[in-house]
Formats: structure tokens, sequence, C-alpha cells
């Protein structure tokens, strides 16, 4: 449970974090125990499949998911708080001010029937109690700061007079717009084109070193993850899998499951249902988790004594002792499998080139 | 915004003019002579020859057709066979009663329909959406006559509170007229409101559920101002249509109740000419109805264009 590496800037520590659903199926054991340290100024990117408790897991912080059916339990300090713990009043003074969001489907997310500049000041003047012409200024300032051309003229505009990208800006905007310490992007830029999808990837990254809050990039596309990431968690059925620092993650994979997505990777840079042709199988339903080990029906290394009847622990692994790599399982890929996956991992992300600059 | 306006202004008259072709051939479709027919015990040679001159019935048809519009547009739409009077001046009476009872039965509807589908979408999947939901399963499936006689049975009957039928004009006697309007407005508004329940249960869910609400909610924004800028504020614009729709629907409604309350307005009328062959005041009813229903389904695409940017404010990229 422990991890050995400073923590005097640690944003948000996620400890033991569950979440379930009451459902007609049973009980939906959609996040597993979370562990996880968030540090000032750091990408964190959030990969796995979908119904992994991504999106779950972090709605879950600030309890945007209904409640019931559902139920968190597990400690999120922020800042010496404990988010869990929080009323819903207390959490509404969070949302927006303390963690922004931004979701994955600009054409959605912005309320057609209200012009963006109403959907920006908003928030500011409800967290920062400033006047309605201050919160103008600031958001014209946001709009520029997030390059939409002739900000001023466009407050008064409704989000179906902007494209996807634009509108994109327009909600990243709003995420920034009460300066939080944690931006949450939930599959930020997956409804955009690839082009699109850069600029925005570029411009996140920028606006993080000029503001220096700490991000949670929640996606499917390991090439964009290559992209943004500081550091990598790898989620399957609810739990991380794999941690680690992203360059490592790509160099040097330890878990059967991440080895598997890095070597379904080549064939088209990013990973789905279809192309997880490395992988045989499906992932459980929430309701339905086996025993012991949540990934052994499709595992290739599992044995069959341990990994179905116990449930592994999150260890730490690689070369040198504190580096935060840590997998959740008995078993490491073996040596040449692993240079196989990290081959083919370093080959396929586009925006692989882009980090170093 | 203007475009749009005069194309929908465009089309309503078009449709219009497609009714008038119906209900003019509904006098010539119908098999046998009309004014005979109409004339029923009450036939002379004197009497018929005059009634067919006055309505034109001797001339090739679409020469009477041209006419009978050219003079409808002018607001003459024939004599009653029946009675001789202009069928302009029979409507004219009978209008004020069914607007009264429309519009008494569309506040009822709403009355019911506004609460009982925004508290039900909000408190989806609990009590008082199963109660919402048991009502508005009932109301539609409620027949109007038979509903309208189980209430003159309990309130006017048993209990002897209201009337169990009749009409004052509101001019004369508020008070009276309220009593009068009360039971008719119910019966006509019991069913719209249930109709409506669920329409405005189901824009209020798909408010609720819009992915901008999430984003709302993730503002930190309180859940009243959600419910009231991002939720409600966005289901208007379905509710508000359908209810301009629904009244069309209500109008059909409506006649039925007339009947069962002796309520002299349009159905009543219509429904007597009907019995009566009375062809042009049958004609002048419907056409009349259409003519309202058409300027009902206008006004709400304009009132839903107005409230709906992404109609007003035309796309520019
Ligand atoms: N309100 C709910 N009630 C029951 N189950 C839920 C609810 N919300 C989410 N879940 C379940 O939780 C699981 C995780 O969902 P989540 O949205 O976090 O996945 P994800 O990793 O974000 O996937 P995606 O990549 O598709 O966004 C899914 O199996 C989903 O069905
Ligand atoms: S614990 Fe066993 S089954 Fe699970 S990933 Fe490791 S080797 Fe595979
Ligand atoms: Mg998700």
């Amino acid at each position: 449970m422990s991890i050995d590496r400073p923590s005097g800037d640690v944003v948000l520590s996620v400890r033991d974090l569950e979440v379930s659903f009451a459902t007609r199926r049973g009980r939906a054991d959609v996040v597993r125990g979370l562990d996880y340290d968030l540090r000032r100024g750091e990408t964190l990117a959030l990969v796995g499949e979908s119904g992994s408790g991504k999106s779950v897991s972090t709605m879950a912080l600030t309890k945007l998911i209904p409640i019931p059916p559902g139920r968190v339990t597990g400690t999120a300090m922020l800042d010496g708080q404990d988010l869990i713990a929080m009323s819903e009043r207390d959490l509404l003074a969070v949302r927006g001010r303390r963690i922004g969001f931004v979701f994955q489907d600009p054409m959605t997310s912005l309320n057609p029937v209200h012009p963006i500049g109403r959907q920006l000041t908003e928030g500011m003047r409800h967290h920062l109690g400033i006047s309605e012409s201050d919160a103008r200024d600031r958001a014209v300032d946001l709009l520029r700061k997030v390059g939409i051309p002739a900000a001023e003229k466009r407050l008064d505009d409704y989000p179906h007079q902007f494209s996807g990208g634009m509108r994109q800006r327009v909600v990243i905007a709003i995420g920034l717009s009460c300066d939080p310490q944690v931006l949450i992007a939930d599959e930020a830029t997956t409804a955009l084109d690839v082009t699109t999808q850069a600029q925005i990837i570029e411009l996140v990254n920028q606006l993080q070193d000029e503001l220096g809050m700490a991000v949670i990039w929640i996606t499917h596309d390991l090439g964009v993850v290559a992209g943004i990431a500081d550091r990598v968690m790898v989620m399957y059925a609810g739990e991380i899998v794999e941690e680690a620092d992203v360059d490592e993650l790509f160099a040097d994979p330890r878990h059967p499951y991440t080895v598997g997505l890095l070597k379904s990777l080549p064939v088209l840079g990013a990973f789905d249902r279809d192309e997880l042709a490395a992988i045989p199988g499906l992932p459980p339903a929430p309701t339905d988790l086996p025993a012991g080990c949540a990934f052994h029906p499709r595992c290739a290394y599992r044995d069959d004594e341990r990994c179905v009847s116990e449930r592994p622990p999150l260890r730490e692994v690689g070369g040198d002792a504190g580096s935060g790599h840590r997998i959740r399982s008995f078993y490491e890929v073996a040596e040449d499998d692993r240079r196989a996956a990290a081959t083919a991992g370093i080959a396929a992300p586009e925006h692989r080139e882009e980090d170093a600059s | 915004m203007a475009r749009y306006v005069a194309l929908r202004i465009g089309q309503s008259l078009l449709a219009l003019l497609g009714v008038s072709i119906i209900v003019f051939a509904l006098m010539h479709l119908v098999p046998g002579d009309p004014v005979r027919s109409a004339l029923g015990t009450r036939f002379t040679p004197e009497l018929y020859a005059a009634l067919v001159e006055r309505a034109g019935l001797d001339r090739p048809i679409l020469v009477q057709y041209f006419d009978w519009l050219g003079r409808a547009v002018t607001g003459d739409l024939g004599v009653s066979f029946r009675t001789g009077q202009p069928v302009a001046l029979a409507l004219g009476q009978r209008v004020g009663p069914t607007a009264l009872l429309a519009f008494g039965a569309l506040i009822v509807g709403l009355l019911i329909a506004l609460p009982a589908g925004i508290v039900s979408a909000v408190k989806q999947g609990k009590a008082p959406d199963y109660a919402a939901n048991t009502f508005s399963q009932i109301g539609v499936s409620l027949p109007d006559f038979w509903f309208g006689i189980l209430l003159i049975l309990v309130f006017a009957r048993m209990l002897g509170w209201l009337p169990p039928g009749g009409y004052a004009s509101f001019a004369d006697d508020p008070a009276a007229a309220l009593r009068y309007l009360l039971l008719p407005a119910v019966t006509a508004g019991v069913v719209t409101g249930a109709i409506l329940t669920r329409f405005v249960r189901s824009s209020m869910l798909e408010a609720l559920n819009a992915e901008h609400v999430r984003l709302a909610r993730a503002k930190g924004l309180p859940w009243r101002y959600v419910l009231r800028h991002h939720v409600l504020r966005n289901a208007w614009i379905p509710i508000i249509t359908v209810t301009g729709l629904q009244l069309g629907t209500l109008l059909g409604g409506i006649i039925v109740v007339e009947i069962v309350f002796s309520w002299p307005g349009i159905g009543r009328l219509a429904l007597d000419a009907v019995q009566t062959r009375d062809y042009p005041v049958l004609q002048g009813a419907v056409l009349l109805v259409a003519a309202v229903f058409l300027l009902l389904n206008l006004l709400v695409d304009l009132v839903y264009a107005r409230l709906d940017p992404r109609i007003r404010v035309g796309a520019s990229t």
C-alpha cells in the first residue's frame, strides 16, 4: 500500500478507493482499491479498455456519480482534506474550483441554449464571487489563452457556432476557469480528429507548464499517453494493474495485460475492442468478477493455483527501487516478450516525438 | 430567422389550401343530392332551386371551387341549408365557448402535467414517479365521454355542487361561467394532462441526462441552479412544442366533451350539421378547425425557433 516516493508535493492522494453500484444483477464492483498519488504539475494518464472504471474512479472523487445506487469508500486527500468524507455542500466548493473537469464530447458538453460566455462565467461568479463584468473579462482572457480567435467578440456566440475543436477549447477554458489544482480530462480528445487532437494536447501541455496544475488524463489511446503523460496507470476491471513513468512503461512493461496492450498497438496506434487481437477474450462484468486475479481468464502467464484463487497484491518491480513501477501480478512477463512489446510500443505512438520538444 | 418565418407561413397557407380542397370536395363526394337530402321533408321545388342557386351548385365544379374559395377568403362561407343564417355568423357565435373550453382544459392539463412530469423525472424510479406513471396510464386510456358522464353523476347528480351541463358567458356572469366550465374543462383537461405528463417527464429526463448537465454539475454549481438553468431551460423547448401540438388534439376531444355537457361550441354545431346534412355549416366548421390547427402549429414553430438558438441564430461555422 505504501508508495516510497517523496510526498511533499503531492496534491491528491488516493487510498483504497472503492466504488460499487447496486444493480439488478447484484453488486457491481467497478473500482476496487485504487492507490495513487498525484503530484503538482504532473500528468498522470489513466488508460484501460472501456468499462475498466476510468471515468467512475475519477467522477467518484467528488461524488459526481449517482449515489445511491453508487457507493464510494476509501480516502482521497486533497490538500489535507478527505474528499470522500465531505458533505455535498463542501464538495460544491471543490468541483470546478479546486478540481476542474473536461469531458469527452465537445458537441454535447456545452449547453446549446446558452451563449458560451455565460457557460464560462457562471462557475467563476459562483466560486470566486466576482461581478459579471469581471467574470466576462476573465472569460475573454481564458478564451485567448486556449486559442480562440477574436475572443471578445465570441462570448455571446452559441456552441453551435463553433467547430468541434473550438468547442473543446471552450470546455477546457471552463475547466481552467477557477485555477484548479487538478484538471481531470476524461477522453478529452477522443471525439476530435487527429490534427485537432494534437493541437489540444499541445495546448494542455503548455497551459500546464504555465499554471502548474496536475492533470489526470483519461484515454483509450496509448499514442496520446506517450505525448502527454509523465506517469501512466493501466486499469483493468477496476484495479491498477501497472503503474510506471511513461518512458519506463513503454520501454519495460511488466504486467501481462500491459504487454498485451502494447503488442496490439501497431495495428492502428490506438486500441479498441476489435484491435485487442493480442489478448483473447473480453474483460469481466463488474457484477461477475473471476476469483483470484481478475485478468486470469485471459492471461497467458497464469498458473492454476494462486492466479485463480488469490488476489495478487500491487507490488514494486523494476531496476531502481523507488521508481514507482508497480504491477498487480504474481508473475512478470518474460524478458524477450517485454522487449517485443516495447519495440511495438515505441514504434507505434504518433505523438512520441513531440513529447521530447 | 425572417426567412424561416416566411417559409413556415408559406407552408401553412399551402396546407390550408389543401384542406380547402378536401372540404370543398366533401360537398360533392357525398352520394346523392346534398341539397335535396338536406331539405328532407321541407322540400319544395322553389326552396330547392333557391338553395341550389345560392350555393352555386349548377355551375362547373372548378368555377364553383374558386368562387367558393374566393368568398371563403373574405369570410363568406355561404348560408346554412337549415336556417338560412350565414355560416360565418353561426361559427362566430360558437367560437367563443369552444375557445374558452379549450383554454380551460389546457390550464387543467398543464396544472397536472407540469408538476407531475417534472417531479416524476427528478425522482425517477421512486414513489412519485410510479404515482405519476400510473396516473398518466389511466388518464391516457380514459374515454372522455365516459369520464365526463362519471363527473356529471358524481358532482352534479350525487353531490349537486356543479351544473350537469350548459353554458354562461363570462361577460354576463363570471361566477356562473366558471361553474359551468369546471366539469367540461376537467374532463378534457385530465386526458390532455395525462398525455402531457409523459412528454414533460421524457423531456425532463432527456434534459437531465444531457452531458452538459454533467459538466454543469462538475463546475460545482448548486443543484437548484443546474436544474433551473441547464435542465428546465432546455426541457421547456420540447414541452412548449408538444403543448402547442396537443392543443390541436385537444380540439378533437373537445367536440365529444361539448356534446356530453351540452356546451354550445363548434363541436356541437358540427355534430348538428352532420345530423341534419347541413353541408355549408359542416364545411365552415371543418375549415375553421383546420385553420386554427395550422395556426397553432405555426405559432408553436415560431416560439420554438425563438427559444432555440440553433434555429434563431444560424450556424456560422
Ligand atoms: N450508474 C451506474 N450504475 C451501474 N454501473 C455503472 C454506473 N456507472 C458506471 N457503471 C459501470 O462501471 C463500469 C466502469 O465504467 P466507466 O465509465 O468508469 O468505464 P471507463 O473505463 O470510463 O470506460 P470508457 O472507456 O468506455 O469510458 C462499467 O462497467 C459501467 O457499466
Ligand atoms: S496474477 Fe497470474 S493471472 Fe493475473 S496477470 Fe499475473 S500471471 Fe496473469
Ligand atoms: Mg469513461
